[in-house]
């Protein structure tokens, strides 16, 4: 049941934002290259991407802080251009740092009301509601400049939900926090837009945050967008090699086809010619790149390698030297040298219990295995 | 020394028998610069904003111009402003000169170049992407300026004194335009001339500590308010 206040308009395009063939240049270089892009209404879009990919003047643009070269923005079907003091007034941002007004939390929220026209009277109303929404309703009097950096971006997403925008637009907001206050903030944050159904852009550079809040995934490299649609799909199977590198492929291998038959194709990775791996895919281009994530790919000692011969889904098997193990976070990426002349690298993450199971130190000799349905095919013309 | 000493006991008997001249002159010397600091913080201050929100092509030359005029001769202010209001000047039809209005007009020139000038440096100094947030919050171009100016009221305050402090002291400028008029014109920095190239040192003094007061206890109003938000 939305909150009071999200009701969205109807629309028979289902699209709440639309943007065409949108250009922006800064310094007389093209920075950004939109050429359709529809947001759903309600849908929580989440633009993920490098530093420098484009992301932040993206968003500006929906903010109409720049002026685009050309192309249209259309905010259920007009321009947002057209008026946008009234455009901007349907919609809320909130930037990476936390922008108060010097003067007291509640102040800071009902002077946002105020500039939208919100009677007097109901400020004060509204302003303690999503102050409590967001559980700072007891740093009302206090000053901004008294709270901390997790506080204060609370203070700063409620001044935007207590607008009740059509469209919340946010410029990686929790970059800036740390971990535990991030999460924290992220669980509230999701929970709060699952109730308000308001039309969401959130820019960030990180790729948990894009899977943990977006119902569609678009991913902005280089100015342009190279991918967009569910999580699942971006994230398992990314467009180019570009996408793959960002959303954590780490694993992209160029193959060319050998044969193909009922439903399953033989490639040869070209950086060695006697490895010969299976694939299922919908779309087998004869000159490809084999995308696996480092979780796709598990590790068997060599001592093991009669493993390969035992039944199991996982059909592909390499031959592979260990050349490094780094702690990331929960997780060991291990970096391996596979192929018979160890041109390939692979990168492989393993739990710690799996690590320690496996025994395996550097150049140690093992075995590489996924499965046929792990591997991502990416044409390669 | 002597004289100093005697020129601080004559300013504090003029103060405890309350000289119905002084005070006129002390009222009539806050009256004009207060009304010339309020006009040069009227037009100042958004003046002042947008050189430093706007980028256009003659920005550079204005701002120029602005701190050139900070460090102004008031008594050159005082010449240009009298040309023009002289009998025979441009604006002469308007029979300002050595009245409090003309005096008014030239502390004026002399006040707005350092108000925009302390404006426009305290509206920079602010964070950009603050103004960012405002316009996105759905400010129109008035409520942004508001905030702005609501955001940077410490440096705006400071805009304030230094406007004032110029205005209050300045002798040459109020001299030509106004003429020492006792009764009309005559201001504590222009009685405190006259009064010493009369040989009253004493009351020359006198009269000067008074300016200093003067000046002192408003600066300390501002500086009390000034505080006080920066407090709060």
């Amino acid at each position: 049941m939305p909150l009071s206040g999200f009701v969205p308009e109807p629309s028979p395009s289902g699209a709440k934002i639309r943007l065409r063939d949108l250009r922006l240049s800064r310094g007389g270089r093209q920075v950004l290259h939109v050429e359709d892009l529809s947001l759903r209404r309600g849908d929580v879009t989440v633009v993920i991407g490098p530093n420098g990919s484009g992301k932040s003047t993206l968003l500006a643009a929906l903010q109409l802080l720049v002026a685009p070269d050309s192309g249209e923005l259309l905010l259920d079907g007009r321009s947002m251009r057209a008026d946008p003091l009234a455009t901007r007034r349907r919609m809320a941002s909130v930037f990476q740092e936390a922008l108060l007004l010097s003067t007291g939390v509640r102040k800071n929220v009902e002077t946002a009301l105020g500039l939208h026209k919100v009677p007097r009277n109901e400020r004060r109303d509204r302003a303690e509601r999503w102050l409590d929404r967001f559980g700072i309703v007891d740093l009302a009097d206090r000053h901004a400049r008294e709270l901390s950096g997790g506080e204060a971006q609370r203070v700063s997403l409620a001044r935007a939900f207590a607008l009740e925008p059509e469209v919340l637009l946010l410029d990686e907001p929790f970059s800036a926090l740390d971990a535990p206050t991030r999460e924290a903030l992220i669980d509230d944050f999701a929970q709060i837009l699952g109730e308000t159904e308001v039309t969401t852009v959130l820019v960030t550079h990180d790729r948990d945050e894009a899977l943990r809040l977006a119902d569609t995934v678009a991913v902005l490299i280089d100015g342009e967008l190279r991918q967009i649609g569910p999580p699942a799909e971006v994230f398992g199977a990314p467009a180019d090699e570009a996408v793959a590198a960002f959303v954590g492929v780490e694993n992209v291998w160029p193959v060319t086809l050998l044969r193909a038959d009922r439903g399953v194709a033989t490639y040869r990775l070209d950086a060695c010619s006697a490895c010969e791996l299976d694939v299922a895919a919908a779309q087998l281009p004869r000159h490809a790149l084999f995308a696996i994530r480092p979780e796709e790919i598990t590790i068997a000692a060599i001592a093991e390698a009669g493993a390969q011969d035992q039944p199991t889904s996982a059909r592909n098997h390499l031959p592979a030297v260990v050349r490094g193990v780094q702690a990331a976070g929960p997780v060991v990426r291990v970096q391996l040298s596979a192929g018979s002349n160890g041109d390939i690298p692979v990168v492989v993450t393993l739990t710690r219990p799996s690590l320690e199971d496996l025994a395996i130190d550097i150049a140690s000799r093992v075995t590489i295995t996924f499965k046929a349905t792990a591997a991502h095919v990416i044409d390669h013309g | 020394m002597e004289f100093l000493w005697n020129g601080l006991e004559e300013a504090f008997n003029l103060w405890i028998h309350g000289d119905a001249e002084i005070i006129e002159i002390t009222l009539r010397t806050l009256a004009i610069s207060a009304a010339a600091t309020a006009v040069a913080l009227l037009i100042g201050v958004p003046a002042g904003a947008v050189l430093a929100l706007k980028r256009f092509r003659s920005r550079r030359f204005i701002v120029a111009l602005v701190n050139t005029g900070m460090g102004m001769p008031p008594v050159v202010v005082g010449l240009v402003v009298a040309i023009f209001l002289w009998r025979s000047g441009p604006l002469g039809s308007l029979n300002l000169i050595f009245t409090p209005t003309a005096m008014v007009i030239a502390q004026f020139v002399i006040a707005v170049p350092l108000v925009v000038g302390f404006s426009m440096a305290s509206i920079q100094s602010l964070n950009p992407r603050l103004l960012d947030q405002i316009v996105a919050l759905g400010a129109n171009r008035l409520q942004l300026l508001w905030l702005l100016v609501r955001e940077a009221r410490l440096g705006l305050l400071a805009a304030l004194m230094a406007g004032f402090g110029a205005v209050i002291s300045e002798v040459g400028a109020s001299m030509m335009v106004g003429g020492n008029i006792a009764g009309e014109t005559r201001v504590l920095t222009t009685a405190t001339v006259l009064e010493t190239s009369r040989g009253n040192i004493e009351i020359g003094i006198a009269l000067g500590v008074m300016l200093l007061v003067l000046a002192y206890v408003v600066n300390l109003v501002v500086t009390g308010v000034q505080q006080q938000r920066r407090a709060t």
